[in-house]
């Protein structure tokens, strides 16, 4: 995983309540505006539904509800980014994403034993770039299939 | 040279050539004199010599080489075809077949195969096999050879008659001066002369070579004529700038001719052998077609999957062309929008085209099969193939394979009754298993029917009752079509011994299952000791699907045509109530209603409708009552997964994307009746 790489890590950082994240950019594949989703039943409260994705139907997360965040409806700077993990493909609804960093892998520690946030077992680990806190999320936990058994 | 890159070519190339070598063996067995069949198997085994070589793999070059030598040492008149060398030559294509999926499968290709080469290497030599019950087949074949071989069937047949009715029949070697210049005209002079005394048999080379004046300066005829040998020569040498006459008497020795004879008898006799299937002229055809070389490329799946899919893109974008165009009534857009539309509508079909296979890719294993069946098992095995051009997608022809393997076995295998048996029951010795493919509206059938011992009606339901499948009490109301539908059951099977071929661990439920995955159907027709009809109905395509786009509240759903029986628009009054499940009337037959709305769980407010449009969709026999908002129409649509995240949604089989670019879920009609 990230931890193993000698070289900085290049991430995506994107925004949730005001708190940023990051996710590899070797497991992003684009990101995109948010478009018509179509609901699916019987599926998880966090699964949105499904969208078109130039022609390939993909599940949407919701991240607010994933992480247990209150819900927020969607606007103008909401994304989905669309993230790749195995051979699962997903959007994950955010608030906004709108930057790229390389963090040298050094300052990269484990998640602390108390965050006070609700994501906490999707954290993988939180860098401290002068100040400013980056949540790296473990997207392998967040698309945890267990989870998302169908009723 | 980096040689990962032709890999993949060079396995698809070989699987191919070996498929080709498999068709044209078992051709050959059928007629053991056609040298261009066994040109045809010389070919691909060279083509596949020198691939392996190039690639590296040295056990596969070295084998195909030996069998080369084979191939060439028949088509040169120095041995003959016999099932003996029928035998091995399969041996070792098997042996390629295995060292090629071994290659596919990422290992080096390697296979301890001397047994096998040194078989061939004595073949070649034409010493008999050790071991082998042909071996005298195989002597005296080789000393017939040169004779024989060089004459169809039919000439030979008119040569001996012509030497037993006191004709001479003789070989002439003509040689024409070196220098000579009509050569095509002294052909035709000694032909005329020839003929005035007797009748030519054969030239070699051919008439119409000689008349082209494809041959140097020497050709034979095989020549009958009750006229004196040596008048026949000076008659020749008459003709100018002819320089040379040799006139060989042929010899028939009674013998050894029998001895043909049943080497011939034999050949047709021994089990396995005599597999005949009928399109054996198609199989010609099919090989001239093949040497004339239809162009074709190979692509990838995935990249026809992408093209579908950005394809797609392209007409939900004509969608809004047409509409922009509509509301701006500009006459030249709508004139250019009309002409785009119509071009798209074209590539479409092109595009769906380009995925369908002829079912002949999936068929041609087949005869292959069921010879070796046929021989494990002792029976005498006659399979038709019928209508393998039919064309189906790619996708279909992928998964189908394997269910028609099991089913062709289990006709074989349970079906078809043994020579002995068959014999006692008057029926033909050789039981006949057809395989057929056709089109029949939107959907393709395939069927295999063998006329063998047929179901047993009380074995199965004794059986079902035993495996606890089924009760006694319910065992009552099958009709025979659902008993003999139970041994599609899991953990059902009606051999009484556990053969080799049955015995694999996997009934027909795996078969069951995997046809109604592809969206398909099977049923069996059977009648004791008349044989057994296995129907596999399957779509067309799975890439797309006619659908019934229904509303309810704002979303849309998509429902299969096929499952579809009608739609109805009901008064609430209709209604009626059955132990708290709605029902309607619907034909007499109560069927329940299910309203979606509540099953999907879709946000809406209470709306007392006085009427509701319901869509009747069956499973089986059984059936249900759809109740939604409203119908939006029927459609053709194409068929999505929802990917690998979302996999076992309640009763949504799939997605597809709308003219508007939005997606809607297609319902999963088995999973709403229970």
């Amino acid at each position: 995983m990230a931890e193993n790489l000698v070289s900085d890590l290049k991430v995506i950082v994107f925004q949730l309540n005001d708190k940023e994240y990051g996710v590899p950019v070797s497991q992003v594949k684009s990101i995109e505006k948010i478009m018509h989703i179509t609901r699916v039943p019987h599926t998880n409260p966090f699964v949105k539904g499904v969208m078109n994705l130039r022609g390939v139907v993909t599940p949407l997360l919701d991240l607010r509800i994933r992480f247990g965040i209150e819900e927020q409806s969607y606007n103008e700077s909401t994304r989905v980014i669309i993230v790749s993990v195995e051979d699962k493909e997903v959007g994950l609804v955010v608030d906004g994403a709108n930057d790229v960093i390389d963090i040298p892998t050094n300052m990269i520690e484990p998640p602390p034993e108390v965050v006070g946030i609700a994501a906490e077992g999707f954290i993988e680990g939180v860098a401290n770039l002068d100040k400013r806190l980056l949540i790296l999320i473990d997207l392998n936990k967040i698309l945890e299939s267990d989870e998302v058994k169908a009723l | 040279m980096e040689l990962n890159q032709y890999l993949e070519v060079f396995i698809e190339e070989s699987k191919e050539h070996l498929q080709d070598c498999n068709e044209q063996l078992l051709e050959l067995e059928k007629s053991p004199q056609n040298l261009s069949i066994i040109n045809e198997i010389f070919r691909s085994a060279h083509t596949l010599k020198g691939m392996s070589a190039t690639m590296g793999y040295e056990d596969l070059a070295s084998l195909t080489h030996q069998m080369e030598n084979v191939l060439d040492a028949i088509r040169n008149n120095r041995l003959t075809t016999t099932p003996g060398i029928v035998d091995i030559i399969f041996m070792a294509v098997d042996h390629l077949e295995d060292m090629v999926q071994s290659i596919a499968s990422g290992g080096d290709g390697k296979k301890d195969v001397t047994e096998t080469v040194e078989k061939l290497k004595l073949i070649e030599k034409g010493e008999p096999l050790s071991g082998s019950a042909k071996n005298e087949v195989a002597a005296t074949a080789v000393l017939e050879a040169n004779q024989q071989s060089y004459y169809d069937e039919f000439e030979w047949t008119v040569l001996k008659q012509s030497k037993e009715q006191g004709f001479g029949v003789y070989e002439i070697a003509i040689a024409l001066r070196e220098d000579c210049l009509l050569k095509a005209a002294r052909v035709f002079m000694v032909f005329e002369v020839l003929e005035k005394i007797g009748e030519v048999i054969k030239a070699n080379p051919s008439v119409e070579q000689l008349e082209e004046e494809q041959f140097d300066h020497e050709f034979t005829v095989t020549f009958v004529s009750k006229d004196d040998p040596e008048d026949i020569k000076s008659k020749i040498m008459k003709v100018s700038e002819v320089v040379k006459t040799d006139l060989r008497s042929l010899e028939f020795d009674k013998d050894s001719n029998e001895d043909l004879d049943n080497t011939k008898v034999h050949e047709s006799n021994s089990p396995g052998l005599d597999l005949v299937s009928s399109p054996v002229i198609d199989k010609k055809g099919s090989v001239k077609q093949q040497s004339n070389g239809s162009k074709t490329i190979r692509v990838n799946i995935e990249r026809l999957d992408i093209l579908m899919n950005l394809f797609e893109e392209l007409v939900i974008d004509r969608g809004r062309l047409e509409q922009i165009s509509k509301d701006l009534e500009n006459g030249e857009l709508t004139e250019t929008v009309e002409r785009m539309s119509r071009i798209s509508g074209d590539l479409q079909n092109i595009i769906l085209n380009m995925r369908m296979v002829q079912v002949e890719t999936v068929f041609n294993r087949f005869p292959r099969m069921i010879r070796q069946l046929a021989r494990d098992l002792n029976k005498k095995i006659n399979l038709d193939i019928v209508g393998a051009e039919t064309e189906l997608d790619r996708t279909v022809i992928d998964e189908i394979g394997d269910p028609l393997v099991h089913l062709l076995r289990n006709s074989v295998d349970h079906g078809i009754e043994s020579p002995e048996v068959r014999r006692a029951k008057g029926k033909n010795e050789e039981g006949t298993v057809v395989l057929r493919a056709f089109h029949s509206g939107n959907h393709v059938f395939i069927e295999i029917e063998d006329d063998g011992a047929g179901i047993n009606r009380d074995k199965v339901l004794k059986k079902a009752i035993s495996k606890g499948i089924i009760t006694e009490q319910s065992a009552a109301g099958f009709t025979d079509k659902q008993v003999y539908e139970l041994i599609l059951s899991s953990g059902f099977s009606t051999a009484e011994t556990i053969s080799d071929i049955s015995g694999r661990g996997v009934g027909l439920d795996v078969v069951k299952n995997t046809i109604e995955s592809l969206g398909g159907t099977i049923s069996i027709d059977s009648k004791e000791n008349e044989g057994t009809i296995f129907s596999i109905q399957l779509p067309l395509t799975l890439s797309i699907i006619s659908v019934m786009l229904v509303e309810i509240q704002k979303e849309k759903f998509a429902i299969p045509l096929s499952s579809i029986i009608e739609t109805a628009i009901i008064k609430e009054t209709d209604i009626m109530n059955a132990h708290n499940q709605k029902v309607i009337d619907f034909r007499g037959k109560v069927v329940p209603l299910l309203f979606l709305k509540d099953i999907f769980e879709v946000p809406s407010e209470q709306v007392d409708d006085q009427f509701h449009s319901v869509i009747i969709v069956r499973k089986g026999d059984k059936m249900a009552g759809l109740v939604v908002d409203s119908f939006i129409g029927q459609q053709e649509v194409v068929l999505k997964s929802l990917g690998n995240y979302l996999t076992n949604v309640f009763a949504i089989s799939g997605a597809t994307i709308l003219g508007d670019g939005q997606v809607a879920l297609i319902v999963d009609c088995n999973a709403l009746i229970k």
